[in-house]
Parts: C-alpha cells; sequence; structure tokens
C-alpha cells in the first residue's frame, strides 16, 4: 500500500509555503501568483481524485488512495494516509476554498485597513507574503488532518493545524487579533491535549501496538474505559466544532480573523471537530457514543436556538456570521448523533455546504468591510444601491445561509432532519423551528446593511471615490462558490453518492441501523 | 515488571571485616570519562597559573570543549559495558552511560555560549567577582574587557560531579559528587558581568538552600546507615526485602534523602531557588545548569528509586505523585505571573521537571527510556532557548523583560521565528521533541496513573499560556522607540543554538534514533 497520491497532494501546498517563505522581501506579487496557482493546482488534483474515487458499498473500498509508511517505529506510528467518502469530499470544500480566499484577498494587506473605531491600533503594516504562505501551509495541514488513517498522525495534523491559524490571526486580525488569537490557541490546544490523553489511552488500552484507525476499530474495551476516552475525543471536536457551551472562543477568533482566514477558520477548521465525531468518536467508540448520543443531541439544539437568537443580536457582521455557524453547528450535531444514514449523510453534506455557503458570507462580508472601514452593522445601510453586485452577492450568501430550497444548504438541512425525525421526534421539532431563526437573523442583516435609505457614512466614503463594487477579480473569487452552491441545490447526487457509503459504513461502526419508516411509503426514503 | 536491579553483586566488599585491607579493584575503563573530565579540571586550574594572560582564554577553552569532546568520543568506545566497579561505589550502566553521554554533550553547547565574546566584549562572566560592587573598582571594571577564565574549569569540575553523580551506587559517593558539582555551581551563579548585585544574590541563595538540601541528604544517609548497615543502595534494597527492623528508620531516611535530590532537580516544593537563581545567573550559566544540573539530578533520583528502593515503591510512589502534581501546577501558574523571559522559562522548568517524574512512576523499562529520552530532549531544547535570550541586548547588556521583546518579530525575523519554535516545543506541540518526549513519558506512565496523565495534559495547556505570551509579544506587538536589538553572535553561540534547534526539530520528526538509544540504555545494575 504506497499509493503517493495523497502525498502528492499535501506536497503541492507545502512546497508552495516554502517557496513564499523563502521569498525574499518585497516580492509580495509573486508571492500571491504562487499561492494562488499551487492551490488551485492542489484544488485541480484533488478534483482528479474525486474523478477517480470508486463508489462501492464493498468494505474493503472503504478507505481508497491508500499510502503507508513507517514513521516513528517504537510506537507503530505510520505516515498513513487514505480517504473514504466523508474525508475527500471535505478535502474537496478545503481545496476550493483555499484558492478563493486567495483570490478574495489579493489586496487586503497592501493598503492597510484601518477600522475607524480604533484607528491607534490599525492593522500591522506586515508583509502580505508571510500571509500567503501561512494559507498555504494551513492547506497542507488541513488536508493531512483529513487524509490520515493513523491517529497519531491526524492528532500531529490537528495540533499542528493550530500554528499557521493563531499566526494568521495574531498578524493579520483586527484591533483585538492578540486577545482572539491566544483565546483561539488556548481553547484548541486544551482540547487538543485532553484528545492526546484518550490517543495515549486508546493505545495503552486496545493493546494493538499500532495507531492506524483500521487496526484499532472494534478493539476499544468497553465501559467506563471507553467513556472517558471518548470524552476525551468529544471534548478536543467538540471545541473545535463548537458545541455550545464549548463555543465562546469562536466569535472573538471570527470577528478578528481577517476576512479570509475567518472563511477557512468557520468553513474548514471547524469541520474537523464534525469530522472527527463522526471519522473517530462513532467507530471508536460505539457504546460510548450511543450512551451519550441524548446529551449531545440536547446540547446540539440548544445551540441551535441559543446562537441564533445571539447572532441576531449582533452589531458586528463577523461576530453574528461566527454565531450563526455555532447555529449551524447545531444541525450537523444532530444529523451525527441521530445515528441514521439520512442523517449522516446530510450532516456531511452540510459541511461541505456550510464550507461553502459560510465561507462565501465572511469573503462578501471582508469584501464589505474593506470598503465601509467598518464592521459594525449600522454603519451600513441602502449599500445595494450603489454596489449592486456586491448587494446580489451578499443576497445569494444570505440566502444559501437560511437554507432556501434550490441552494445546497437546504438539502443538507433538510436531509438531517429528516434523519433525525426517524428517531428523535422531539429534538428534529424543536430544531426545526432553528430554520425560521436562520431567516430572521440573515434577512434582517441584508435588510440593514442593504435595503433602506443610504447610509450617510457610505454615502461620504462613496463621494470620497471609496465604496466601489465588486471588481473582475473579486466576481472571479466568488463565482466557482456560488456556482457550487447552487449546482449541489439542484443536483446533489454526485456528491451524495460518494458520502453515503462511508456513512453506512460509519453506521454499522456505532451498532445501528435505521428505523424502519412509519409508512411504507414515506417520502424521502434512502437515496 | 521487569528486573531493573536484580543483578548479583559479587565483588567483594572492600575493607571486611578481617582487619586486612583489600585494595578495591576498580575498572579504569569503565570510569575513564570521569577521570579525564577530572584530571582537565586540575590541569585547567595549572593553566590559570602558568599561561600568560592573552593566551589564556584561547587554551581554556580549547582544553575544556577537548575534555569533553574526549570524555565522550571514550563514552562511545565503553557503550554497551555494565559493570559495578570501585567497591561497589560507581554503577557503569547503560543508563548512567546515556545520562553522562548528554551532559557531556549539554555541557559542551553550555561552554561554547561561555566562550561567547561576540555579543558582549569579554563574555557574560565579570572579570573579577570579588571587586566590591558600587566601588571605583566595580566601575572601573564595568568598561574594562578583561576575561576571567577560570570559570572553564570551575565547569569542568562541576561535570565531573556530574558525570559521577547519577552513576554512583554508593550513597556517600552520591553526596560527594552532589558537593563537587554543587559548589562550583554555586561559584558560577555569582559572575554575572552585568547586574552583579542580583548575581550575586542568587549565588548566595542558590549557596544557603543548597546547604539546607545537602545537610537533608546527608541526615537521610545517615539514617539509611541506621536501617540497611550500609550506604550502598544494593545493600539498602536487600535490607528492605530481608530486614525485621523496623521501617521507621528506613522512611525517614528515605524522605530525606529524595528531599535533596528534589531540590537539585528544581523539584516543588523544593523549588524556590530556581526562578532568582535562573535570573541572576549569567545566562550561559543558567543554560548549563538548567540542563546539566537537572538531567544529573533525575540521574541520580533514577538511581536511588529503581535500585534502592525498588521494592517499596508503592511506598513512594505517592510522593512522587505528590510532588509531579506540585511542581506542575507550581511550574504552570506562577509561571503565568513573571514578566521576565529567564524567570519564565525557570517556571517552565519546574513543569517539565513534573513531566518527567510522571515517567518515573511506571517503574518499567518503558518508564525508565521515556524519562531518559525525556532528559535528553529537553536539555537540547533548554539550551538553545538560553543561548537565544543571551542574544536580545540593549545598552545595559540582556533585556530580558518580558516588555522589552515586543515587536522583537519586526527587528530579526529569524531570532524570533526560532524562539518561538523553542518554545512551541516547550509547550509540547506536534512535531517538535517537546511533544515527542511529552508522549513517551506519558505513554509509559498511562496505565499506572491515568488521572496524573491528565492533570499533566492539563498543566501543560495553562503554561502554553506563558509561552503564547512571549509569542504575542515578539509578533503581534509593535516594537518599542529604544528596544533591544538582536546581537549576531561568533560562531560558538551560534553552533550551539544550531545544534539545540535542530535537535529539537529531528526529534520531533524522526526520534527513532534517540527512541532506540534511549531503548537500549534503559538498563539498571546495582
Amino acid at each position: 500500500m504506497h499509493n503517493i497520491s495523497l502525498l502528492l497532494l499535501l506536497a503541492i501546498p507545502l512546497l508552495g509555503s516554502l517557496a513564499i517563505f523563502a521569498l525574499p522581501a518585497g516580492r509580495e506579487l509573486l508571492a500571491k501568483q504562487i499561492a494562488l496557482v499551487l492551490s488551485t493546482a492542489t484544488f485541480a488534483f484533488a478534483v482528479v481524485l474525486g474523478c477517480l474515487f470508486k463508489v462501492s458499498d464493498n468494505r474493503a473500498d472503504r478507505f481508497q488512495f491508500n499510502g503507508s509508511w513507517t514513521w516513528i517505529r517504537s510506537f507503530g506510528v505510520h505516515f498513513a494516509f487514505g480517504v473514504d467518502g466523508i474525508a475527500l469530499v471535505l478535502i474537496g470544500m478545503s481545496t476550493l476554498l483555499v484558492p478563493v480566499v486567495v483570490l478574495a484577498s489579493w489586496n487586503s494587506f497592501d493598503s492597510v485597513e484601518d477600522m475607524e473605531e480604533t484607528p491607534a491600533e490599525s492593522a500591522p503594516k506586515r508583509s502580505s507574503k508571510s500571509y500567503f504562505a501561512l494559507l498555504l501551509l494551513l492547506e497542507v495541514f488541513m488536508v493531512g488532518v483529513f487524509a490520515a488513517t493513523d491517529i497519531f498522525l491526524f492528532y500531529v495534523f490537528f495540533e499542528a493545524m493550530l500554528v499557521p491559524m493563531y499566526f494568521i490571526i495574531g498578524s493579520f486580525g483586527g484591533p483585538r487579533r492578540q486577545y482572539a488569537a491566544v483565546k483561539f490557541f488556548l481553547y484548541s490546544l486544551l482540547g487538543g491535549l485532553l484528545m492526546l490523553a484518550s490517543v495515549i489511552g486508546l493505545y495503552v488500552s486496545a493493546g494493538t501496538s499500532s495507531f492506524a484507525f483500521t487496526d484499532l476499530v472494534g478493539h476499544v474495551p468497553t465501559g467506563a474505559t471507553q467513556k472517558w476516552l471518548f470524552l476525551g475525543f468529544f471534548i478536543a471536536f467538540a471545541i473545535k466544532a463548537p458545541l455550545v457551551p464549548f463555543h465562546t472562543w469562536l466569535p472573538d477568533a471570527g470577528a478578528e480573523a481577517p476576512a479570509g482566514g475567518a472563511a477557512l477558520l468557520v468553513g474548514v477548521l471547524d469541520k474537523v471537530g464534525t469530522f472527527g465525531f463522526l471519522r473517530y468518536c462513532l467507530p471508536l467508540f460505539p457504546e460510548a457514543s450511543r450512551y451519550f448520543a441524548k446529551p449531545i443531541l440536547i446540547l446540539s439544539v440548544v445551540g441551535i436556538l441559543y446562537a441564533a437568537f445571539l447572532a441576531m443580536g449582533q452589531r458586528d457582521m463577523k461576530r453574528l456570521v461566527a454565531y450563526t455557524s455555532v447555529a449551524h453547528f447545531g444541525f450537523i450535531g444532530i444529523g451525527i448523533f441521530a445515528f441514521t444514514t439520512q442523517g449522516g449523510t446530510g450532516a456531511v453534506l452540510y459541511m461541505v455546504n456550510h464550507g461553502l455557503s459560510t465561507g462565501l458570507l465572511f469573503i462578501v462580508i471582508g469584501l464589505l468591510i474593506s470598503r465601509g472601514k467598518s464592521r459594525l452593522v449600522t454603519d451600513y445601510g441602502g449599500t445595494a444601491k450603489i454596489t449592486p453586485r456586491l448587494g446580489g452577492v451578499f443576497l445569494l450568501a444570505g440566502l444559501s445561509a437560511l437554507a432556501l430550497p434550490g441552494m445546497s444548504t437546504f438539502i443538507s438541512e433538510f436531509l438531517t432532519l429528516v434523519g433525525t425525525f426517524t428517531r428523535h421526534k422531539a429534538i428534529a421539532i424543536v430544531a426545526t423551528s432553528g430554520i425560521i431563526l436562520a431567516a430572521l437573523y440573515v434577512l434582517l442583516l441584508y435588510q440593514r446593511t442593504m435595503q433602506g435609505p443610504l447610509n450617510e457614512r457610505t454615502a461620504k466614503l462613496r463621494a470620497e471615490g471609496g465604496f466601489k463594487d465588486l471588481n473582475a477579480r473579486e466576481l472571479f473569487a466568488v463565482g466557482p462558490l456560488i456556482a457550487l452552491i447552487l449546482v449541489l441545490g439542484v443536483y446533489p447526487k454526485p456528491v451524495i453518492d460518494i458520502i453515503n457509503p462511508a456513512v453506512k459504513f460509519t453506521m454499522q461502526d456505532v451498532g445501528q441501523t435505521d428505523p424502519q419508516p412509519l409508512h411504507a411509503a414515506q417520502p424521502g426514503g434512502h437515496k | 515488571m521487569i528486573p531493573l536491579t536484580a543483578v548479583p553483586v559479587t565483588l567483594a566488599a572492600a575493607g571486611s571485616d578481617t582487619g586486612t585491607f583489600a585494595a578495591p579493584s576498580i575498572s579504569y575503563a569503565a570510569i575513564a570519562p570521569i577521570l579525564i573530565v577530572l584530571s582537565a579540571a586540575c590541569l585547567g586550574v595549572l593553566v590559570e597559573a602558568v599561561v600568560p594572560r592573552p593566551a589564556r582564554f584561547v587554551t581554556q577553552v580549547s582544553l575544556t570543549l577537548a575534555t569533553l569532546a574526549a570524555a565522550f568520543i571514550d563514552l562511545i568506545a565503553i557503550r554497551g559495558h555494565s559493570v559495578v566497579t570501585a567497591a561497589r561505589a560507581i554503577s557503569i550502566d547503560g543508563t548512567s552511560l546515556f545520562i553522562q553521554g548528554t551532559i557531556l554533550v549539554l555541557a559542551a553547547l553550555s561552554v561554547l555560549l561561555l566562550a561567547e565574546r561576540g555579543v558582549e566584549p569579554g563574555s557574560a562572566i565579570v572579570a573579577q567577582a570579588a571587586v566590591v560592587i558600587g566601588s571605583p573598582a566595580d566601575r572601573r571594571l564595568a568598561s574594562s574587557d578583561r576575561v576571567q577564565t577560570e570559570i572553564f574549569p570551575l565547569t569542568l569540575f562541576a561535570v565531573g560531579g556530574m558525570l559521577i553523580f547519577p552513576a554512583a551506587n554508593n550513597l556517600l559517593l552520591m553526596f560527594v559528587a552532589l558537593e563537587v558539582f554543587s559548589l562550583p555551581l554555586y561559584l558560577m551563579a555569582g559572575l554575572s558581568r552585568r547586574r552583579r548585585l542580583l548575581s550575586q544574590e542568587a549565588a548566595i541563595k542558590y549557596f544557603l538552600l543548597g546547604a539546607f538540601a545537602s545537610a537533608f541528604f546527608l541526615y537521610g544517609v545517615a539514617l539509611l546507615y541506621g536501617y540497611a548497615n550500609s550506604v550502598n543502595l544494593s545493600d539498602i534494597l536487600a535490607a528492605q526485602n530481608n530486614s525485621n527492623q523496623s521501617d521507621t528508620l528506613l522512611y525517614l531516611g528515605f524522605g530525606m534523602l529524595i528531599v535533596g535530590l528534589l531540590f537539585k532537580a528544581g523539584i516543588a516544593p523544593f523549588h524556590s531557588w530556581t526562578p532568582d537563581v535562573y535570573q541572576g545567573s549569567p545566562t550561559p550559566v543558567t543554560a548549563f545548569m538548567a540542563s546539566c544540573t537537572k538531567i544529573a539530578a533525575f540521574g541520580a533520583i533514577l538511581r536511588v528509586l529503581y535500585v534502592g528502593f525498588y521494592v517499596s515503591s508503592w511506598n513512594w510512589r505517592p510522593i512522587i505523585w505528590a510532588v509531579a502534581i506540585a511542581s506542575i501546577v507550581v511550574g504552570a501558574v506562577l509561571g503565568l505571573t513573571q514578566t521576565d523571559v529567564k524567570r519564565i522559562l525557570a517556571y517552565s522548568s519546574i513543569a517539565h521537571a513534573g513531566f518527567i517524574l510522571i515517567g518515573l512512576i511506571s517503574v518499567d523499562k518503558a518508564g525508565l527510556s521515556s524519562v531518559l529520552f525525556y532528559l535528553a530532549s529537553y536539555g537540547l531544547t533548554t539550551v538553545a532557548a538560553f543561548g537565544l535570550v543571551t542574544l536580545v541586548r540593549d545598552g545595559n547588556g540582556e533585556a530580558s523583560h518580558l516588555s522589552q521583546w515586543s515587536g522583537l518579530a519586526k527587528r530579526s525575523p529569524l531570532f524570533a521565528v526560532t524562539f518561538t519554535f523553542l518554545l512551541f516545543a516547550f509547550a509540547g506541540i506536534p512535531l517538535t521533541s517537546g511533544f515527542t518526549g511529552k508522549f513517551v513519558v506519558f505513554r509509559a506512565a498511562y496505565h499506572v496513573a491515568a488521572p496524573l496523565v491528565v492533570i499533566a495534559l492539563i498543566g501543560s495547556a495553562v503554561a502554553a499560556f506563558f509561552y503564547l505570551r512571549i509569542v504575542v509579544m515578539m509578533f503581534f506587538a509593535e516594537p518599542a522607540e529604544d528596544g533591544p536589538t538582536v546581537a549576531i553572535p561568533s560562531a560558538l553561540s551560534t553552533i550551539s543554538i544550531t545544534v539545540g534547534v535542530a535537535a529539537t526539530l529531528v526529534l520531533g520528526v524522526f526520534p527513532q534514533p534517540l527512541l532506540d538509544l534511549a531503548d537500549n540504555a534503559a538498563k539498571l545494575r546495582g
């Protein structure tokens, strides 16, 4: 098993990152070009892998493109990669977001953003070169974390991911970036270290002298041990995801990170948490997963409602979007812990769609902020009149966030809720009210910033020659995301086909079969 | 349990009751590295007397480095040796050889830092330590670039003591070794060229508290002699198996003994000297103490616990639990309030000492080898970190206050990235040796002390906060107007720092060779 394709997928951005770090100062343009070309190449390569991926219900084909090399012999650690359908679509989504972010933040750090509320502490004049190098480095770790099939290796990527994101927030973020960066790092590190305790415990108690995922599944002792080990993993992923009440770092980090960084933070890094639930918590600890499912479902539903209300109350647009993500996570959480194939498939599709739509939303808001020089909702109004294209993209991103039918997010939200309903009716019903709340906070945001009379501040900026509509580069950056959201909204079958077998295997691992529909003719059955 | 110690001792004890004195047989080959270092130290004293001043510095530095290299080469030549020699007083086995080798390497790296004259004319060491501070002579001293070279033989004496300390199978010899390496260190702590008052205060504190600890150690030895009628670790072990004496003497003696050792290793609640001494000492000396002393002390702790008190591990385990937790909590929590980089590193070393103790708890081969690995990797990172601290300077010498480091990344990105990397290693982020070390230690301890592992991991999350404070200062804060600059060191410091940083990276990414070495070395003979 020495398929090197996933290794190559990691090598492309790694090379790019090293090359950009090695560039002499002042070669910003070349740095951007390298970043754009190599991240696009990575995406193209991921698409090729996606096309080669064999959709099959055969368990032997669960992981494909497997490659494994001994890394640390004494621990039984392997440099082992392989993807199942879940990992594959998430890698596809992540590698798409990176070039989009590169393109969208092309000029972000050339002109120093000075936020009006704190002119003294404006963003530092730092070369944008390191920003793009960090983005590519982050991409290496993001792909690695999804592609690793060795739990030790997964942990290494999981922790290593923090470092570039920490510097992206801390060096290029908003006024409170120091606080946000440290909070992000410490929260994640604490979770990561608890997971490390569980990883060691897993290794010791399974007694397999191997960290390979496939070797460990089914070898975890049951009972109290399994519950403790589960909790270690669970807390790490719950912080990452983030699940209420572990979410408080996200609004700070999401608000202070530069828009591109925030898109990756919420779009991809948070997905690592939910991906971890599906890949590691459920198959490794089936008994504990069933044991803790109820409280997790309840926390998820609480998260949906609580975060939605908080989102409505935010004045800061980026904080608002960060809170919507906490709410959306709740949907993913119930989809996973309902233990139905529909719910699981819906949850994975939700992760992909949420990455796309929240990524889009953060990027659009970043573009808006770069024009209006303020993150506050009240500093905008009637903007769509002077910047119709920006307004249109904003509306589309918003509608996608509230899961309007026709958008890809609708399919996933629907699948998740249906999948949950078959097992936990009350949970599904309460969660559904989250959809209405989502419509409220999104439409209110759109109405306040884009509709109504033109804000005086905006008009003044416009008169000074600022506040232009989206240019071709920016449209080109958001184009692929919009296209994908619309296409997947109408025809999600290819993605669902890839996801479905992987979710079925996971549900088999956790020992749950789908409940029988109440009526044989119930619509929305298995795809 | 793997029998670590059950090697029957065949050598006849010297000085038996027959009245005739039988000279003990000594395996000179096995103790050759120790002899090389100690005789070179004596030679160094002669060099001070004989060689003219201009040539002295170069002579001393080359002599010291050559000695350390020769001892290390000799150590490689006798690898695999396992012998108890000199009337069962010295035990040369895998563990002591590994620890001795580590000490030699780290001592050489520290000597390179000591010999640095590029960042401060006349090195970081004061030329005349006896001059009264604030006197006219002191003011003349401050502007002179005279070099003092007695520190090099002192270092060699200290290294010699450190080589014996972890190999001592006899508690009296262990005490002698303790004093042999402590006395030079007390002196070295007071030799700082800048901020001499702070340095002398550090020396006095270290000396007084160290003397206390030595007294405890010695009293413990006396009580153990009362219990076992011998100061030999193997005999003490045998007495625990066979003796029908009351255990009171044993426990009291053990307690006092371990206090002395924990003090040297800087473990809470016997840590209070660490921050002051680390801060006040000349930074290269701090590097030497933080790496070599710590390793030697842990070597001795290993030997005492694993050889002398192997059978009573159920009795001492709770003590190790308690001091490990205390160390981690003290290091992590008090470290949060510090504002001086050297003090932060001192508290970090206290926390790390707690982590190392966790590896000891399992009392098996995995525990032993994990501690060895941790000691080596931590020592290398520490030397490099203190080496970097010496480079940040302003008009008053080293600028180690945290606020002075603000925006350092803009002045010297290379420095900031390197130091950040070392801090991440201290924090245990993957792909650094710090992570590998934590992993092996926690893995070894997990099956006997899972809750302790969780406490330690939470402790390292807390400790990460103060490492991050330094990173935040360097990268995310604006540089001060008249802030310090990063001096460009000569080749000596550069080599030392590069080796430490490279080892931190390599042991994080490809730790297998050192893991194997530590595994093979994890043998004790009593």
